[in-house]
Formats: structure tokens, C-alpha cells, sequence
């Protein structure tokens, strides 16, 4: 039972410039315009426009029943939208910041990202949980994590990040009609950069990652808030005459290394940037990976620059904490005195 | 004692302690509220006493024909046979476990058989009666616990969800499927949908039956909340769950809850019947304690002696669902010998043909890992999936090759 594909041309026209928070709402109402079947549900989404603002104007255009503002419950928002995709629906829900997701976790890998597995396909699970995450805005605990890798970890969900408005738009799209579950990761510090939309250019697949600079002296891939980040230490490297190759991953399960490994291949090093936790993540995935497939090609270790292994520190403290351009370059360094 | 006398108990003497304190029930007081006392409460409804006479009741009495009566007899004993069948399989080491349903098959033939096709279920892991009635075939229960497979029948076509075993998920998805139901306008008229979800005592206590409550209750989902108190949580008592009757919660969610004779077929269909037709209509949702008893342990791996009493099982023997309808049948000459030696004649047959069933059951192939874990599948998983294969393939190359491993 797959969506009404990506063709019709949506009723927004012509290039403009808009945020990624801005992104995402046309993302959204042109998925609950296309789709009757698409529902937007979670805590405050309706009237308030779901803190961020992600949501606004949906409710009133939609209906109390395309837009559901519902008890404040994570639990309650996955399970019953798991119902409700069995049902036929494809709900897609909010879950307002990244450390509220726990409550939600058991039904998540519990039921969500079982029930094709164990009903052999009889089952589709349609369902998009959105999920705005990462640091850097000044936020008390539970605001400010990146749990993605936990989720990457299980088999049966997948796991995406945007990183720039026109992804915003398009993937989370892409995302709703997507048949299986999908966490899609918004970098919520990043909510209010502006880039170029033009809804009329056909958008690049879901499932795949991207060279967004290139550059030959050190692949640099990092996804969701770090790709700024890494854009600007590119572009401050290139001032000393080094030229870095920036890749956003954009999905993490499954992951698409190709370019990674392409990359890796003519540059020789490789730099991983985000901001979660190193141990036991996304990143370390990756450098196992790259590893296997291009140990021939490699000049020296993968490198990384990312969260430490601690919980969130207090927002006094996660400027230390987050990779910013010089721990990125302090990387690259590292990775070409070998 | 009713149980609404230990809300309002005795004042204490002047020389007791101060009223707030003395309002507390004490702790017998809570005890007898809450479990196997002999009639399970002064609310409880019954239609069929434990020794086989019909009683009326002033809101859930229910026409039953004779033939209705003999139907519901040869359901619980057929569902009785297959369940102690699974556990003999299991005893004879042919399945990894099984969960016994022994002495909750009224609740569950009558929960049921209350259902209409066009209603959904969503069971826990002991619903096997309600199986039966959804037209799940005992053999499809098996491969769950031989480890064959996670539950082989289509959940769409059949109107029965998947067996959930983590406790109180399904209390969530079924409420987001009766609120489907509600959206896709299948509320309201006395043809409509409902969505009846299947869970235990020890389930009330997880968070997720507590939000399933509070979301069906605002946005009227049609859901039956069908709570089969047995009575013990593995080996965690009621009392342990709660300090109220569980059918009295609902009054704290804003919808009816009532206390059913659980080991009463006809009481059990009644009060079901008339929970599904308020959700129909739009009135729902309700909850239903059934108010029964687990006869057997929680699983094979259980070991209920280390924390029952003999005498507690024995008492509750008194009362077993399918001797109360017997004597009623044969009281009232509604069936014959001829019909229970048929009944049993079935009985063997079912249980025969579970037996030849299981040690039949091919073993999975090694794909069948991969399959179906993305309705998209991915890169990778096609990658170990040709990678395995491969391996494997391997042995099979040496053993051709003549070499005895």
C-alpha cells in the first residue's frame, strides 16, 4: 500500500528562499495535501504550531483529525500511531525534543520496528517520527541530545538527517511515503538557516549520501548540524589552500558509504564529525567500515571529532562539547601528519 | 463483603488513631475488595453460578438458544484440549514453551464469540480461545513457540493482531486502530466497528495500558478493554498490582468499567456483547474485569507452588467454566450423552492432529532471517543475506566433496 508517488507538482511555485523550519512545514502540507491518509500527530503540533513552530497553520487548514494534538505521552503518541498505520494511516509524529524519545523507546524497537519483520510482510509500518535534535542553543538537560545511533542500532527502523532546507523539504516527504519507519533527525540549532528552494527541481533519492564541497586533500562527512560546521571549516581551510571534500551522510540506516568510500579512495583520510557520543555510534560504524573497504587506501587512521562519552553537559559547557570548525580542522591536522 | 464497604470503614474508637488514618481500609479490607473472595464482589455480573443454574441479571441478561449453548460447550472444550496439548508438546520438549490458558477459556469463548467479523482484536499471548473464535487455526499458534516463526496468520484478514508479549503495548496500538476506525467514520451505527484488546492483571500496571485509557478516552475510540484478571502476575498477586478493583479505574478515565463472572460463557458474552455495541454506536470505550483464575502456571517454565496455596487452586476448581455449563446442559436436557461423547470424539481428533501438526512443522530456512525486515529492503541486508548464503553453501560444497564433518 505505497503513497500516490512524488510527482504532482506541489501548490507551492517558483524559487524562494526559505528556513529549514520553514522547509519542513511546506514538506508537511504538501504530503497532507497529496495523501489523506497522512495524519500529523503529537504534543502541541495543533494550535501552538508544535513549539518550533514546525506544524503552523496546519491544524487549521487540515482538521482536528489530519492534526492531532495529543495527550502528553510518547508512548501513547508511537503506539497509537503504530494502530492507526495498521489501521491504513501514515502518521507522522512529533516528538518535541530529543531526550523526551525514551519514554517512546520501548515502542519503538518493541513493536514499531518489528512488525513487518514478524508478520512477514503482512504489516507495512508507514511511520515517520520526527525528531529535532542536537545542541547549541543554550538548553536545560533532555533538550539537546542526538540519540540517533540508538535507533540505528536496530534492525527494522530507518534513520535519517537533514541537514539544508531543500533536504528538509524534500526528505521528509520522501520519508511519509516511505513504506517502512522512519526517524528523520531535524537539526533543531539550524531550524532558522536560509537556502534556495526551488519545489519544481526533482529531488536526489532518500537513502543516500552526498559530496556537497569537493575537495582532494581530506573527505570530511558528518550529517545533520555538523555539515554547517564542516562547510565552514572547509571554507576556512581553503583560505590556507587546502581543500576539503564534505560529504553529508543524510541517512544512517541504511547507510550509503559509496561516496564515502569513493571519496576516501582519491583522498586518502578521513575526518567523521557529529556530535553525539563517538562510543559505540553511527561514526564508529563508519570508520569500521572504511576500514574494510579501503585499507589500501588509506594514509592515515580515521579520524574523528564528535561528542564525548558523557551525558549532555550543562549548556555552559556544550560549546567544549560540541565539535565546532576548529576541533574539525584540529581533526583534519591530526589526519595529515601521518 | 461488597466492595464498597472498605471505602467507607467503621470509624475508629476515640482511642484510635486520627481520622485521616482511620479512613484507610485496613489491609484485609483491601485483600477482600480485590480478590477471590467467593463471588469476586456484590458488582460482580453472572448469568451461570458455579453450580449450573441460570440466573438472570437486571442490565446484562442475554437470549441464548439451545444450539448457542452446546456451541459455546464445544468451543471451551476444544480450546481446552488444544491448550493442554501445547503443554504436553512442550513436556515432550516439542515446543520451547507454552503459555496455558486452563480455566480462562469462558472469558475468552465469550469475549469471543462477542465479536463480529468486522471487529479487531488485539491479544497478549494467552488469548488461544480468542483465536479460535477469530478462525486462527491452534496450529497456527505453534510455531511462535516452537520458534518456527513470530505468528503466521495475516492479522489484517483475520481481524487478530499478532500475539504481543511485552506487556500493555498492544493496549496503545489497538486504540490508535480504534481511533482508524472512529476517523475512517465506522462509529455510530449498530453495524459499526469495534476494537476489543486482550491483556492481564499485571499489565494494569504498565504505563501503556494506563495511556491507552487516557487516549481512548479523549479521543472516544471505540476499544473494548478486556482484562482478564486472573489473579496472579507470574507470581506477583493482585494485590500487588492495585489497591482498587480493577473495573473501577475506568470511572477514573471517564468511561464504564464492570466486573464479569470470567469463569461464566454466558455472562462474559453478554456484558461483551453490549461493550461492542456502545462502541458502535460511539459510546464506547469500556473497560471489563473478568474476574477469573489461572489454573495452571504463567508458562512452562513457571513453578507456581513456590508462591500458591493448593487449597486457593482447589476452591477455584469449584467453579471451572466448562463443568458449570455441563451440569447446566444436562439439567436442563439441552444436550444428550451423544453430544459430549462427540464433543470429546472432536476433541481428540483437534488434539491429534496439533500433535501430527508440530512434529511435521518444517524448520525455517536460513533466508527466511532477511526477509520481510523492510518493505524496502536495503543494501546491506541483501549484502549479508548473499554473504550467509554463501557461507553456508560452503558445507553443503564439503559434503558432496564426500568429507564426513
Amino acid at each position: 500500500m505505497a503513497a500516490p508517488a512524488l510527482e504532482r507538482p506541489t501548490t507551492t511555485a517558483g524559487a524562494q528562499t526559505i528556513t529549514i523550519a520553514k522547509a519542513l512545514n511546506m514538506g508537511l502540507r504538501a504530503s497532507l495535501e497529496r495523501d489523506p491518509k497522512v495524519l500529523v500527530m503529537g504534543e502541541d503540533v495543533g494550535k501552538l504550531g508544535g513549539v518550533f513552530r514546525i506544524t503552523d497553520g496546519l491544524q487549521k487548514d487540515f482538521g482536528e483529525h489530519r492534526v492531532l494534538d495529543t495527550p502528553l505521552a510518547e508512548s501513547g503518541i508511537i503506539g497509537t500511531a503504530i494502530g492507526l498505520a495498521i489501521r491504513g494511516y501514515r502518521p507522522v509524529c512529533e516528538i518535541q525534543f530529543d531526550g523526551f524519545i525514551f519514554p517512546g523507546f520501548d515502542q519503538i524497537v518493541s513493536q514499531l520496528a518489528k512488525l513487518h519483520f514478524r508478520s512477514q510482510g503482512k504489516l507495512k509500518m508507514p511511520v515517520v517520527v520526527r525528531v529535532p535534535f542536537g545542541g547549541g542553543i543554550g538548553a536545560v538537560e533532555h533538550h539537546s541530545e542526538s540519540p540517533e545511533s540508538l535507533f540505528a542500532h536496530v534492525g527494522g527502523l530507518k534513520v535519517v538527517s537533514c541537514s539544508n532546507p531543500v533536504d528538509a523539504y524534500w526528505m521528509l516527504q520522501q520519508a511519509i511515503e516511505c513504506d517502512d519507519p522512519v526517524l528523520f533527525f531535524e537539526p533543531k540549532r539550524r531550524y532558522y538557516e536560509k537556502a534556495e528552494l526551488d519545489p519544481g527541481t526533482p529531488p536526489v533519492p532518500l537513502f543516500t549520501s552526498r559530496v556537497v564541497r569537493a575537495g582532494s586533500a581530506v573527505t570530511v562527512a558528518a550529517y545533520g548540524p555538523m555539515v554547517r560546521t564542516c562547510l565552514d571549516a572547509a571554507t576556512a581551510a581553503a583560505e590556507d589552500g587546502l581543500e576539503l571534500e564534505v560529504i553529508d551522510l543524510r541517512t544512517l540506516s541504511p547507510l550509503d558509504l559509496d561516496p564515502v568510500f569513493d571519496s576516501v579512495r582519491r583522498t586518502g583520510r578521513l575526518v567523521l564529525v557529529s556530535e553525539a557520543p563517538g562510543e559505540a555510534s553511527v561514526t564508529s560504524e563508519i570508520a569500521t567500515r572504511v576500514q574494510q573497504e579501503c585499507f589500501y587506501s588509506l594514509e592515515a587512521p580515521v579520524l574523528r571529532a564528535t561528542g564525548f562519552d558523557t551525558p549532555y553537559p550543562p549548556s555552559k559547557l556544550e560549546e567544549g562539547y560540541l565539535p565546532d570548525l576548529d576541533r574539525v580542522l584540529d581533526a583534519v591536522d591530526r589526519s595529515l601528519t601521518y | 463483603m461488597s466492595p464498597e464497604q472498605w471505602t467507607r470503614p467503621e470509624a475508629e474508637g476515640a482511642d484510635g488513631p486520627p481520622a485521616a488514618i482511620a479512613a484507610k481500609p485496613t489491609r484485609e479490607q483491601v485483600i477482600a475488595g480485590l480478590r477471590a473472595t467467593s463471588e469476586g464482589g456484590a458488582d460482580l455480573v453472572q448469568l451461570l453460578t458455579p453450580e449450573g443454574q441460570r440466573v438472570t441479571h437486571p442490565d446484562f441478561d442475554i437470549g441464548v438458544s439451545d444450539a448457542q449453548l452446546r456451541d459455546l460447550y464445544r468451543d471451551m472444550v476444544l480450546v481446552r484440549r488444544a491448550d493442554r496439548e501445547g503443554n504436553a508438546l512442550q513436556r515432550q520438549g516439542q515446543l520451547g514453551i507454552w503459555v496455558p490458558l486452563l480455566g480462562q477459556e469462558a472469558a475468552q469463548i465469550g469475549a469471543g464469540r462477542a465479536m463480529q467479523p468486522q471487529d479487531m482484536a488485539f491479544p497478549s499471548y494467552r488469548e488461544h480461545g480468542v483465536a479460535w473464535c477469530r478462525g486462527i487455526d491452534p496450529t497456527e499458534l505453534l510455531g511462535i513457540f516452537r520458534g518456527t516463526d513470530h505468528g503466521s496468520w495475516d492479522p489484517n484478514s483475520m481481524r487478530f493482531h499478532l500475539y504481543t508479549i511485552v506487556i500493555g503495548n498492544q493496549c496503545l496500538n489497538a486504540t490508535g486502530y480504534a481511533m482508524g476506525q472512529r476517523f475512517d467514520g465506522k462509529v455510530g451505527d449498530p453495524n459499526g466497528e469495534a476494537t476489543m484488546v486482550f491483556f492481564g492483571d499485571g499489565a494494569t500496571s504498565q504505563g501503556d495500558v494506563h495511556e491507552a485509557m487516557v487516549w481512548s478516552a479523549v479521543y472516544d475510540a471505540p476499544v473494548v478493554f478486556f482484562c482478564q484478571n486472573n489473579q496472579w502476575a507470574i507470581s506477583e498477586p493482585i494485590e500487588r498490582q492495585t489497591r482498587v478493583p480493577l473495573y473501577r479505574r475506568a470511572s477514573g478515565y471517564g468511561f464504564p468499567g464492570i466486573r464479569v463472572d470470567g469463569n461464566d460463557v454466558l455472562a462474559s458474552l453478554a456484558v461483551t456483547k453490549w461493550a461492542l455495541d456502545e462502541c458502535r454506536q460511539g459510546n464506547g470505550p469500556v473497560l471489563i474485569e473478568a474476574f477469573t483464575y489461572r489454573m495452571d502456571a504463567h508458562t512452562t517454565s513457571d513453578d507456581p507452588t513456590r508462591y500458591r496455596l493448593a487449597d486457593e487452586q482447589e476452591a477455584w476448581k469449584l467453579k471451572d467454566p466448562i463443568e458449570r455449563l455441563r451440569v447446566h446442559l444436562v439439567r436442563e436436557q439441552i444436550a444428550d450423552q451423544g453430544f459430549f461423547d462427540g464433543v470429546d470424539a472432536g476433541a481428540d481428533e483437534l488434539a491429534a492432529r496439533l500433535r501430527d501438526f508440530c512434529f511435521n512443522m518444517p524448520e525455517p530456512p536460513p533466508e527466511r532471517m532477511f526477509s520481510e525486515v523492510y518493505a524496502e529492503d536495503t543494501r546491506q541486508l541483501a549484502a549479508q543475506r548473499e554473504d550467509y548464503l554463501k557461507y553456508l553453501a560452503g558445507f553443503a560444497d564439503d559434503a558432496m566433496a564426500g568429507g564426513v564433518r
